[in-house]
C-alpha cells in the first residue's frame, strides 16, 4: 500500500483560520462574522488584518446567520464562525429560510464538530449536523480531512456561489494532504486503490481509516480508501466505480449513523448497485466528557472499528 | 406625490389584496390592509428604487425587507402597481408554480424580493446585514424593513436590536405594524409587549411614532426618520394601524388575520373601496 507521509500535526480549525486569513488578502468581498469564539475558530489573523471586514456579533447566533444572509445583498461573501452545534441545530430555521431557501452566498464554518470536541461533553458534541445540513436544498456540505485540506476547502468555497456548510474540528491530527493539492468540491480523493473492500471516510475518520488500511494490508487485505470530503453533492461515480470493483463498503465518520455520510452512500448503493455496507459511526447516542481519543474508542469510531467493519463487510460479501 | 393620489393607489392596493386572497380562499388580508397606506407611501414616494431594472444587489438603491412575510398580498400588490412585474400576475397568488408564493420567496425570481420571509423574527437581522454591506460599499442608500408587533415576541428581534445600536448601524429604518392583534387574539392578551417605545429606547434606538393611515403624518415622520439616519443610531417607527383598515367588518378584531372573505363578503368589501387604477 501507498505510504502516507505525515507532514505535521495540526487541528483542522487552524486550517480554516489560515484559509480565511489568505482570503482576507486575496478576496475583498470576503467578510467574517463570529459569535464570541474568535480564538477557538482561529479567526484572529483575519480580524487583525481586516478589522473593517470582521463582525463580532456576540453570543447571538440566530442574529449572526440572518445578518450574514443580508450581507450577501450587495455582493459580500460572509463566513460565519462558531461551534458546529451553534452553527446548525441552534439556528436551523435561520439557515433554512434566509440562507438555503433564499439561495444566499453564505459560508457556514463550523468548528468543534463531533465527539472530538472532548471534555465539554454532549451539550457541545453535535453528531447530527451533517444530516441537518445535507437535507437542505441548495446546501453544499464539506467535511475536510486534515489541516491542509481544510485550508484548501476554505479558500475554494469562496469561488462557489451558494450556501456551504464547512465542518471541521478541534483536536490535533496528522496532516497528510499535500499543501499544494487542489480542492475540488464534489470530487472525491481516492487515496489508495484496492480490490477487497472500499472504505469511504470523511473528516477525522480519514486518518483513522488510513491507519486501518495499513493494518488490513498487513493482513493481506487490499483496501480502496476514498476521502469523501464533500458529502453533498456526493461523488456518486467515485462510489460506484469503486464498489463495483470491491463489492463491499465501509463508511466511516464522526457523526450519528442516522443521516450522515453512511446513509448518503447507502442511498447510492440502494438505487444503483447492491453491496454489503458496514457503518463506522455513532449509533443513536449522545457523547460525554473525555479526551477526544478516548471518546473515539468508546463510541466505536476508532481505527480498530474500521478494521473490524472492513472484515465484516468482506465476510458478508463472501457469505 | 399628492396625498390624495397616494390614497387612491392604496385603495386599489386594498382591492387587489381582497381579490387575491378571496380567489384562493387563503392568505392574510387583515395585516395586509393595515399596511397598505405605508407600503404605498414607501414605494411611490419615499424610496429611491428602480422597478424596471431590479437587481438582487440593489446597489445605490434603497432596500425594503418584509419581515412579517404573511402580509405578502400587500407587498405583491404594491410591487406590481409600482412596476416590478405585470399586475396580471397578482391573479396567480398562491397558485401552483406561481412566483407569488404564499410567503415571499426568491427562488421563483419575483422581481422586488430579495429574501424569503414568513418564519418570523429574522428580517431585522437581514436588514441590518444589508445595511452593513451598504456601509462597506460606501453606498449611502437606506434600508427599510417592516415587522409585525406580534413578531416582536421573537427573541431574535432583540438580538438584532442590540447589535444595531451597539455597532451604530444608522442606515436602517425599521417600522413596526402596531395593530395590537395576532392570530390568537390581542397582543396585550397573548403576550404583552409592555412599553414598546421604552423597550426600543432602552435598546439604543431612535423611536418615532405615527398613524399608519394618515399620509401627511407618515410623510413627515419618515422624513424625520431619514434625517435621524447617519447619526450613530438606528431608527424605529412605531406605526399605529388598524388590522383590516378600509373594510368595516374586518376592523376591530383579530379574526381577519388569516381568513379570506367569501364571495359575498368580497363584494361587500369591494363596495367600500374605490377602483382607481383598474382591477387586475
Amino acid at each position: 500500500m501507498k505510504e502516507f507521509e505525515i507532514l505535521g500535526n495540526k487541528d483542522t480549525r487552524s486550517g480554516f483560520g489560515e484559509g480565511l486569513a489568505e482570503l482576507g488578502r486575496t478576496n475583498e468581498n470576503v467578510v467574517a462574522l463570529c459569535a464570541d469564539l474568535t480564538g477557538s475558530l482561529k479567526m484572529d489573523a483575519f480580524l487583525k488584518e481586516n478589522p473593517e471586514r470582521f463582525f463580532q456579533v456576540g453570543i447571538a447566533e440566530a442574529n449572526m446567520m440572518s445578518l450574514a444572509a443580508g450581507m450577501t445583498i450587495g455582493g459580500k461573501i460572509p463566513y460565519t464562525g462558531t461551534f458546529a452545534n451553534f452553527s446548525t441545530g441552534r439556528v436551523y430555521d435561520q439557515i433554512r429560510q434566509s440562507i438555503a431557501y433564499s439561495q444566499k452566498n453564505v459560508k457556514i464554518c463550523a468548528s468543534h464538530a463531533g465527539l472530538t470536541l472532548g471534555e465539554d461533553g454532549a451539550t457541545h458534541q453535535i453528531l447530527e449536523d451533517i444530516g441537518m445540513m445535507k437535507m437542505l436544498p441548495n446546501m453544499t456540505v464539506i467535511v475536510p480531512a486534515d489541516f491542509n485540506q481544510t485550508k484548501q476547502a476554505t479558500i475554494a468555497i469562496a469561488e462557489h456561489n451558494g450556501p456551504v456548510y464547512l465542518r471541521f474540528g478541534r483536536p490535533v491530527m496528522p496532516i497528510f494532504v499535500k499543501p499544494d493539492a487542489k480542492f475540488e468540491i464534489g470530487k472525491a480523493d481516492v487515496l489508495t486503490e484496492g480490490t477487497d473492500v472500499t472504505i469511504i471516510a470523511c473528516g477525522h475518520l480519514v486518518w483513522k481509516s488510513i491507519e486501518a488500511a495499513k493494518e488490513l494490508e498487513a493482513e493481506g487485505i487490499s483496501v480502496e480508501l476514498i476521502n469523501m470530503h464533500t458529502i453533498k453533492p456526493l461523488d456518486i461515480q467515485a462510489i460506484l466505480k469503486s464498489v463495483q470493483k470491491t463489492k463491499c463498503v465501509v463508511t466511516a465518520e464522526e457523526h450519528m449513523m442516522n443521516g450522515g455520510l453512511g446513509d448518503s452512500v447507502a442511498q447510492v448503493l440502494a438505487q444503483n448497485y447492491l453491496a454489503p455496507q458496514e457503518y463506522v459511526a455513532v449509533n443513536d447516542s449522545f457523547g460525554e466528557s473525555g479526551t477526544p481519543m478516548e471518546l473515539m474508542t468508546k463510541y466505536g469510531i476508532d481505527t480498530a472499528d474500521v478494521v473490524k467493519a472492513a472484515k465484516k463487510a468482506i465476510a458478508r460479501k463472501n457469505a | 406625490m399628492e396625498n390624495l393620489e397616494l390614497e387612491k393607489i392604496a385603495s386599489q392596493v386594498r382591492r387587489d389584496i381582497l381579490r387575491m386572497v378571496s380567489e384562493v380562499n387563503s392568505g392574510h388580508p387583515g395585516g395586509s390592509l393595515g399596511c397598505a397606506d405605508f407600503l404605498t407611501l414607501l414605494y411611490f414616494e419615499v424610496m429611491n428604487h428602480d422597478p424596471k431594472a431590479f437587481t438582487m444587489d440593489g446597489k445605490n438603491e434603497d432596500l425594503f425587507f418584509l419581515s412579517n412575510g404573511h402580509i405578502s398580498p400587500v407587498w405583491y400588490s404594491v410591487l406590481a402597481r409600482a412596476g416590478y412585474f405585470p399586475v396580471a400576475d397578482l391573479g396567480t397568488f398562491r397558485k401552483l408554480s406561481s412566483k407569488l408564493q404564499g410567503h415571499p420567496s426568491t427562488d421563483k425570481k419575483l422581481p422586488g424580493i430579495r429574501m424569503a420571509s414568513g418564519s418570523l423574527g429574522q428580517g431585522l437581522s437581514v436588514a441590518i446585514g444589508a445595511a452593513l454591506t451598504k456601509k462597506i460599499n460606501g453606498d449611502n442608500s437606506l434600508v427599510y424593513c417592516l415587522h409585525g408587533d406580534g413578531e416582536l415576541q421573537e427573541g431574535q428581534i432583540w438580538e438584532a436590536a442590540m447589535y444595531a445600536s451597539a455597532n451604530k448601524v444608522d442606515n436602517v429604518i425599521a417600522t413596526i405594524d402596531y395593530n395590537g392583534r395576532q392570530i390568537d387574539g390581542d397582543v396585550e392578551t397573548v403576550l404583552s409587549l409592555g412599553n414598546l417605545g421604552q423597550k426600543w429606547q432602552a435598546f439604543g434606538w431612535e423611536v418615532l411614532e405615527m398613524n399608519g393611515h394618515h399620509m401627511q403624518e407618515m410623510k413627515n415622520t419618515v422624513a424625520k426618520a431619514q434625517l435621524l439616519c447617519g447619526n450613530g443610531k438606528p431608527v424605529v417607527i412605531i406605526m399605529k394601524t388598524e388590522m383590516g383598515q378600509g373594510v368595516d367588518f374586518m376592523m376591530g378584531s383579530h379574526k381577519w388575520h388569516g381568513v379570506a372573505p367569501n364571495p359575498e363578503q368580497l363584494a361587500n368589501a369591494l363596495g367600500q373601496l374605490e377602483e382607481t387604477l383598474g382591477d387586475y
